[in-house]
């Protein structure tokens, strides 16, 4: 694993400050997430702080810092869904598994990410789990939706 | 070129090529600044500064914008007052509001904003911050509840100090700042330097207080309670009561610290001088036996983490001389207390530092045993301005007394151990007469009197050719570190300061502005250098006597366990 971030920071070297975004990406989606070590390891590789990159990285909605659980919720929240209270969906997943946006629950089943459009806004409010796309979502809907893949991660 | 402008009702001759902010200071008028860092590129982040320009539709940035011809400005107009206090009015509009048990009650640069521009009221409620203050660094506390996000202690830490441990977090309004990964400070890169502090403009940094227990130790009539006080301290500590800038109040100090009730006071310059033989002793023996060189100093502990941070590779070169504040602590544990038949356990050692990363460095695993440091409080020049008020003493009404022997004489060489470069400085004066057994003809070094951040000097001692640098920023000293391991072997011996200044400027100095006060502290210690009776660390009889009556040389088996020590790489995220 180690290896291949250090393939894809390879792949990437001598770039400049302008680069570091495709990088993150690049790793984020090989990884899952953006641990310290890569991070760390960016910074050595590009004689940048791990503060800046830290910095950057936190500035943009796509990035995650924890990896992703085994069932992972992807809540939209571009202007169709957000109309359509998809931060209601949002508070009331963040009570039921006690995390934000970008964490992960402790046992490592959960994690939680708010994105933007997801392309479908005439089913708005749209919310992902895992690979599968669930329209007309209200946040009592969540309830059964996790209990579902509690009991069946992978395949609910 | 100059030309006049309109400000307000009158004319002033602006600088082509200054900020509006420039010519109007340098005219005496004051315009409120926060996110303004002299000798820094503006980033016009906070508007603080806004004034009104003629023809301009939006306010604009006096700190950013520059200043031309045609400008007619208004500085204090309803519309900029307004704006001015509608921006503080939402600064405080989440702040935590507990001014009263802030650590910058009284020297807050927000709250002299709410005052100055009459906020009497809360206009906006926002959510208060609920950010947990993080305890865990030695030196530093930070409490992020308190911080406007104005990026003073960011840019300070990256374009200042050089080691960037802070960064913004985030963005938007949720931005915060913090160490890599937001860890707490003691997981971080944080060198513990407190510059960060002097730039904070609230209390959202602040050093981590050794004061409180003080005042039980020096009312418990068991416990033996010394002080110890650096130089630069005595030099900078009348600032905080209105004394005149650059006077040495050693002797007040004294008195006062008597008063307080300290059982014994020390001169942690008598520690400096201890340092600067020891030093010059290591120096020659690895000149002589073909050890590692350059020899890079140690009585900085901030440098010293920068090291084990970021150059462990280098750790041979670092001089295994305890600080003077460490080398004074041991020496008092283990010399005056069995002289005295003082228990260790009924000993109580404060030492006073211009200095946060002294906090660190008396925690320090290797400056430790089981976990008992030789030094058991250190305290800021700030905290000592506090202690000796909160005990009800007129610091300027006390008589002149001397120090307690034996730690009382010091010479002038280990005062200037204060400055960036002074050190240097003083080692060249006795490790000539140790190489060469004369005095040097001209004490003075003015090489190492310039206000730069890298200086050198070449000089002839003995058969030896020997090079000396006085390096005061971190990123100097890594370009020089890079040389060296590239081949560089002109420089033998390397000063590094990481307080622009050095210590007259480090982060526990007194936060009241007195203007100039880096050059009136220089200046002074200058002076005490050019009347000293004893301008060289060889030449202090309370060392020399120490050396005859107990450790016997710097070589010795015990001058080597008490006054050495080691130290060891450091893994934190860079
Ligand atoms: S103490 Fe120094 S190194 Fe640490 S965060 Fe503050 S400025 Fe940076
Ligand atoms: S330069 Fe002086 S005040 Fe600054 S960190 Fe180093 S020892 Fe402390
Ligand atoms: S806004 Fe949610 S799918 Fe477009
Ligand atoms: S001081 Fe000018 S914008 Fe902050």
């Amino acid at each position: 694993m180690s290896d291949l971030i250090d393939d894809i920071i390879e792949r990437h070297v001598n770039i400049d400050r302008d680069g570091l975004i495709p990088l993150l990406q690049e790793i984020q989606s090989s990884q899952g997430f953006l641990s310290e070590d890569a991070i760390i390891r960016i910074g050595a590789s590009m004689d940048l702080p791990t503060s800046k990159i830290y910095g950057v990285a936190t500035f943009y909605d796509q990035f995650r810092f924890e990896p992703k659980g085994k069932v992972h919720f992807q809540i939209c929240h571009g202007t169709s869904c957000h109309i359509n209270h998809s931060i209601r969906i949002l508070q009331e997943l963040e009570r039921l598994l006690k995390i934000k946006p970008g964490q992960t629950t402790r046992d490592g089943m959960f994690s939680v990410d708010a994105t933007s459009c997801m392309g479908a806004c005439s089913l708005s409010s749209v919310i992902k789990v895992n690979d599968t796309y669930f329209h007309d979502v209200s946040p009592a809907d969540l309830k059964e939706i996790i209990e579902k893949y509690k009991s069946n991660p992978l395949n609910a | 070129m100059n030309f006049p402008i309109e400000v307000n009702v009158t004319t002033i001759v602006a600088r082509r090529g200054e900020t509006i902010l420039e010519a109007l200071e340098r005219n005496g008028i004051k315009v409120p600044t926060l996110c303004h860092m002299p000798g820094l590129n503006p980033t016009g982040s906070c508007r603080m500064c806004v004034v009104e320009v003629e023809g301009k539709p939006n306010l604009i940035t006096a700190c950013s914008y520059p200043v031309e011809e045609w400008m007619k400005i208004k500085t204090h107009s309803p519309r900029v007052v307004n704006a001015r206090k509608t921006n503080v009015e939402l600064l405080l509009s989440n702040h935590p509001d507990d001014c009263l048990y802030c650590e910058r009650n009284g020297n807050c640069e927000l709250q002299l904003f709410a005052a100055q521009l009459n906020v009497r009221e809360r206009r906006f409620i926002g959510k208060k911050n609920k950010y947990k203050t993080d305890p865990s660094g030695s030196s530093i506390v930070r409490d992020p509840a308190k911080c406007i996000v104005c990026g003073r202690c960011v840019r300070t830490c990256d374009e200042i100090v050089g080691v960037c441990t802070l960064g913004f977090i985030g963005r938007g309004n949720q931005t915060i700042i913090g160490p890599s990964f937001n860890k707490q400070l003691n997981l971080s890169s944080c060198i513990a330097c407190g510059q960060c502090i002097m730039a904070c403009p609230t209390g959202a940094l602040h050093e981590k207080r050794h004061s409180d227990h003080l005042q039980n130790a020096l009312h418990h009539h068991k416990t033996h309670v010394v002080a110890q006080y650096s130089s630069t301290v005595a030099i900078s500590l009348g600032e905080e009561f209105n004394l005149k800038p650059g006077r040495e109040i050693n002797g007040i100090l004294n008195a006062a610290l008597r008063k307080a009730g300290f059982d014994k006071v020390f001169d942690t310059t008598f520690g400096a001088d201890l340092y600067l033989v020891q030093l010059a002793a290591e120096f020659e023996e690895r000149l002589n036996e073909g050890g590692v060189l350059p020899l890079f100093s140690s009585d900085c502990p901030a440098w010293i983490k920068y090291v084990e941070q970021w150059h462990s590779e280098m750790i041979p070169h670092l001089s295994r001389c305890k600080s003077p504040q460490q080398m004074l602590g041991s020496i008092i544990n283990r010399y005056y207390a069995d002289t005295y038949h003082i228990k260790t356990e009924d000993l109580y050692t404060v030492s006073a530092m211009p200095c946060t990363a002294k906090k660190f460095e008396a925690q320090r695993e290797q400056l430790t045993h089981k976990g008992i440091s030789d030094v058991d409080a250190v305290l800021t020049t700030r905290e000592l301005a506090q202690f000796i008020k909160l005990n009800g003493i007129e610091l300027p009404q006390n008589d002149t007394e001397l120090a307690d022997y034996p730690f009382h004489v010091r010479s002038s060489a280990g005062k200037l151990m204060s400055l960036a470069g002074g050190q240097t400085e003083a080692l060249i004066r006795t490790l000539y007469f140790r190489l060469t057994g004369k005095e040097l003809k001209q004490p003075k070094i003015m090489a190492m009197r310039l206000n730069r951040d890298y200086k050198e000097v070449k000089i002839k001692m003995g058969k030896h050719l020997l090079g000396f640098a006085a390096i005061n920023s971190i990123v100097t000293a890594h370009r020089v570190i890079e040389e060296i391991k590239a081949g560089r072997d002109d420089l033998h011996f390397i000063e590094v300061m990481v307080c622009p200044g050095g210590c007259i400027n480090g982060g526990g100095q007194p936060m009241i502005k007195v203007p100039n006060a880096l050059k009136i502290r220089q200046k002074a210690l200058y002076e005490l250098d050019e009347k000293d009776p004893i301008t060289a660390a060889h030449k202090n009889p309370g060392v020399i006597g120490l050396y005859n009556d107990f450790l016997i040389s710097p070589n010795s088996a015990l001058a080597r366990e008490l006054l050495l020590t080691t130290y060891k790489k450091r893994e934190v995220p860079l």
